[in-house]
């Protein structure tokens, strides 16, 4: 599934990052390749966009962008 | 000596370059880049410049502060870098960390926060790291200024006995990256050498497909071919593309780096704190009301406590010493005219931006509050779907705000959006949100045309300027700012103490930054407003402001304002001395109607029907704000063209959207 599907509390493990141009090399950079765990910790008040946990930090996506990375719910 | 200060976002660079340089700091531009860079002399090392480059979180150029890193590190070639590292947050921090080695220069990396890690019973095998990284690691606390003389000791150590980055290599061993990397390296190693680029950097960047490194190369069609050819090769065997390959590469040698050397034993204090704060900041129900609360406090504050009794008190002083100067001058028996170019003209004009400056500072040790306790970062979270709906991000939303109270602090706030689209476009939105300096032309003409209405006119015309925001901003995202915007992904940090000594030097640079400003620019259209006013055509001095040159050009273009339903030269003469201070639109209307101040709005309602008065507010809400606001604009924009645009263009839509209201006015009222 796609991480903007996955609910609040929920981890799962990066299978692909999609989309392209600035917006997918930024997810790189930040960490958000293949493999990584994410977790999604809150939706923001307006239903979007999302708060994620990885690599020991905390970053905010908007919800149209987590639809390009696919993960595997654990 | 030159050092270049590199490192992520919200990792403690700003402290850290403060502890480094202390006041010793100044802003100026290398040529090449656009943006003004800090920078500053260390501490007891004169020779040594340090430069502080925008928090980056990677060596790309898809957005301007990384461009900005790379190129000046590739351009300007300092001698070395302090690569400043978060210790809570190393794997993500050291990805950029493999970026900066493979520029081969000089370095020491910075580990910052090592306090917090050993408070939470963490540590870091520093001489393990050292080792697998190949640089020096020097653990430091910015905030606490421990270990800054240690770090300035193996910088200066490293440059002067030329110590290069001892690993180069942070590719698995035969996995297909290595193979491609190698391979290209191989092809272009002469090329490198000869365009003096790193060879590491040049082949990276030539498989990410950076076109200005490509070029510098001057790589012929077959060589071309066999680093594409080895690139296709890697992505086939490896089942990921290049970008994704190279981002794999490096984490997974920080990943195995990490695994050796950090040891957190448990989940850090300051993270479950940062989870409890946000249980109410950013709470679904709670968060916007919090929020609202919040920036009234710091309006309430700012604009009717702490703020507005330092301005006036301001202007008491500055009253007092132009009496003084007044009373001087003309025992003094000086020309008149003279006199009154001081007193009316540079007192007048300088004294009245003069007293801003503490609604700026106390504005701002608000919002470096907000911005160093990492609270910014949660409204933009919180807010961005709104703001996304024209075309910004949740940051936006703070600027905008401010505006309300004052637009020079709010267009000078908009430095710390990390978008330059966002930037621009905001500094031009700004202005719609009515300032105070309005009010009192609000409460005037109510009290004139609207008795006993005065909230309600008031209301209608915030919320009036607010539409006209929004609909300004829909054409803009459709036009002349479409195209993407910078991705919205950003860091939430945990809640940290801000420091006290970067708050003060931010107020500092600010409040220099306005004064000098005040004494320059504003200085300058003081007396270019004074003499329009005092002079007429011939050059005579006018005891009649109505025979100036400015009510001259008054009546010159009262008839752009022929649909509006104000062409009354006495209407666009006021209108033009508001470049000045919005408060002066009514001295000024009030002079050339030759009223006292109690009789204005009685002349204003013999001077004007409803709907003209209603235009001409309108007008008033959205036309150019003042001079103060203007200098600020070209500042931010570095550029008086567009600064003069900017304000053309609020002009034009005051014009038109005052032209529309009159006309339906005039059928309705």
């Amino acid at each position: 599934m796609t991480l903007d599907k996955l609910e609040a509390g929920k981890s799962g493990i990066i299978t692909s990052v999609g989309g392209e141009g600035a917006l997918r090399l930024r997810l790189l950079d930040m960490g958000l390749i293949p493999k990584t765990q994410v977790t999604v910790v809150k939706v923001a008040p307006m239903g979007d966009p999302i708060e994620l946990r990885l690599r020991g930090y905390e970053l905010t996506i908007r919800k149209d962008d987590a639809r390009n990375i696919e993960v595997e719910v654990i | 000596m030159k050092l270049a200060l590199v490192g992520n976002q919200n990792c403690g660079k700003t402290t850290l370059f403060n502890q480094l340089t202390g006041s010793n700091q100044r802003v100026g531009n290398f040529p090449g880049v656009t943006v003004e860079q800090k920078m500053g002399k260390i501490k007891g090392h004169n020779d040594v410049l340090l430069i502080d480059l925008p928090g980056i979180y990677s060596l790309r150029t898809y957005s301007a502060e990384e461009k900005i890193t790379r190129d000046f590190i590739l351009n300007e070639k300092p001698d070395g870098i302090i690569n400043i590292v978060d210790a809570t947050n190393i794997e993500r921090n050291l990805y950029l960390t493999l970026q900066l080695i493979d520029l081969n220069i000089p370095m020491v990396v910075a580990l910052n926060m090592m306090d917090e890690i050993r408070g939470n019973g963490g540590t870091i095998k520093l001489d393990e790291l050292e080792e697998l990284l190949g640089v020096p690691v020097v653990p430091i606390s910015a905030l606490k200024n421990e270990g800054i003389a240690e770090l300035v000791n193996h910088i200066l150590t490293a440059v002067n006995e030329d110590i290069k980055p001892k690993v180069t290599d942070f590719c698995a061993k035969d996995s297909p990256v290595h193979r491609c990397i190698h391979a290209i390296c191989h092809i272009i190693e002469d090329h490198a050498q000869k365009a003096k680029i790193p060879i590491r950097f040049a082949t990276t960047n030539l498989i990410e497909h950076e076109s200005d490194i490509t070029e510098k190369l001057s790589l012929d069609e077959n060589e071309l071919d066999m680093i594409e050819h080895a690139i296709v090769q890697m992505e086939t065997e490896h089942e990921m593309d290049r970008h994704a390959a190279l981002a794999d590469m490096r984490y997974a040698f920080v990943d195995e780096l990490c695994a050796k050397t950090v040891i957190k034993p448990k989940e850090s204090k300051e993270f479950i704190r940062s989870q409890k704060i946000d249980k109410i900041l950013t709470n679904k129900y709670a968060a916007i009301p919090v929020f609202i609360g919040i920036m009234a406090l710091i309006f309430w504050l700012t604009f009717d406590v702490i703020g507005q009794q330092l301005s006036d008190l301001l202007a008491l002083g500055i009253d007092a010493l132009a009496s003084t100067v007044d009373t001087a001058l003309t025992n003094f028996g000086i020309n008149h005219i003279v006199h009154s170019l001081i007193i009316d003209g540079i007192f007048a004009g300088v004294g009245s931006v003069l007293s801003f400056v503490p609604l700026i500072v106390v504005l701002f040790f608000f919002l470096s509050i907000l911005e160093d306790t990492g609270y910014m970062a949660r409204i933009a979270f919180v807010m961005d779907k709104l703001l996304r709906k024209i075309g910004l991000s949740g940051r936006s939303i703070v600027p905008m705000l401010i505006g309300f109270g004052c637009s020079v602090p709010a267009i000078m706030s908009t430095r710390t959006l990390s978008s330059e689209r966002d930037r621009k476009m905001t500094i031009l939105l700004i202005p719609f949100m009515s300032c105070t300096a309005k009010i009192p032309i609000y409460l005037v003409f109510s009290a004139a045309f609207f008795p006993g209405h005065a909230a309600l006119t008031m209301i209608i015309l915030y919320f009036g300027g607010i539409l006209v925001g929004i609909l300004t901003a829909l054409m803009f995202k459709n036009t002349i700012f479409k195209g993407n915007p910078v991705p919205f992904v950003m860091e939430l940090p945990n809640y940290r103490m801000p420091s006290a000594k970067n708050v003060v030097l931010l107020l500092w640079e600010k409040a220099k930054d306005f004064l000098t400003r005040a004494f320059t620019i504003i200085f300058f259209a003081s007396v270019v407003v004074w003499f329009l006013q005092s002079f007429d055509l011939r050059f005579n001095y006018v005891e009649d402001s109505s025979t100036s040159l400015l009510a001259g050009i008054g009546r010159a273009i009262a008839p752009i304002f022929t649909f509006n339903g104000f062409a009354d030269w006495r209407a666009s003469t006021a209108l033009l001395s508001g470049f000045i201070a919005k408060e002066v639109v009514i001295s000024t209307l009030q002079v050339l109607l030759k009223v006292s101040e109690a009789g204005v709005s009685a002349a204003l309602s013999s001077m004007f029907s409803t709907a003209q008065a209603v235009s001409f507010l309108t007008f008033t809400l959205l036309y150019t704000p003042c001079v103060a606001a203007f200098s600020t604009t070209k500042k931010e924009l570095k550029s008086f063209p567009k600064a003069v645009g900017v304000a053309l263009f609020q002009s034009a839509v005051a014009w038109l959207v005052s032209l529309i209201v009159f006309q339906i006015a005039r059928v309705i009222l």
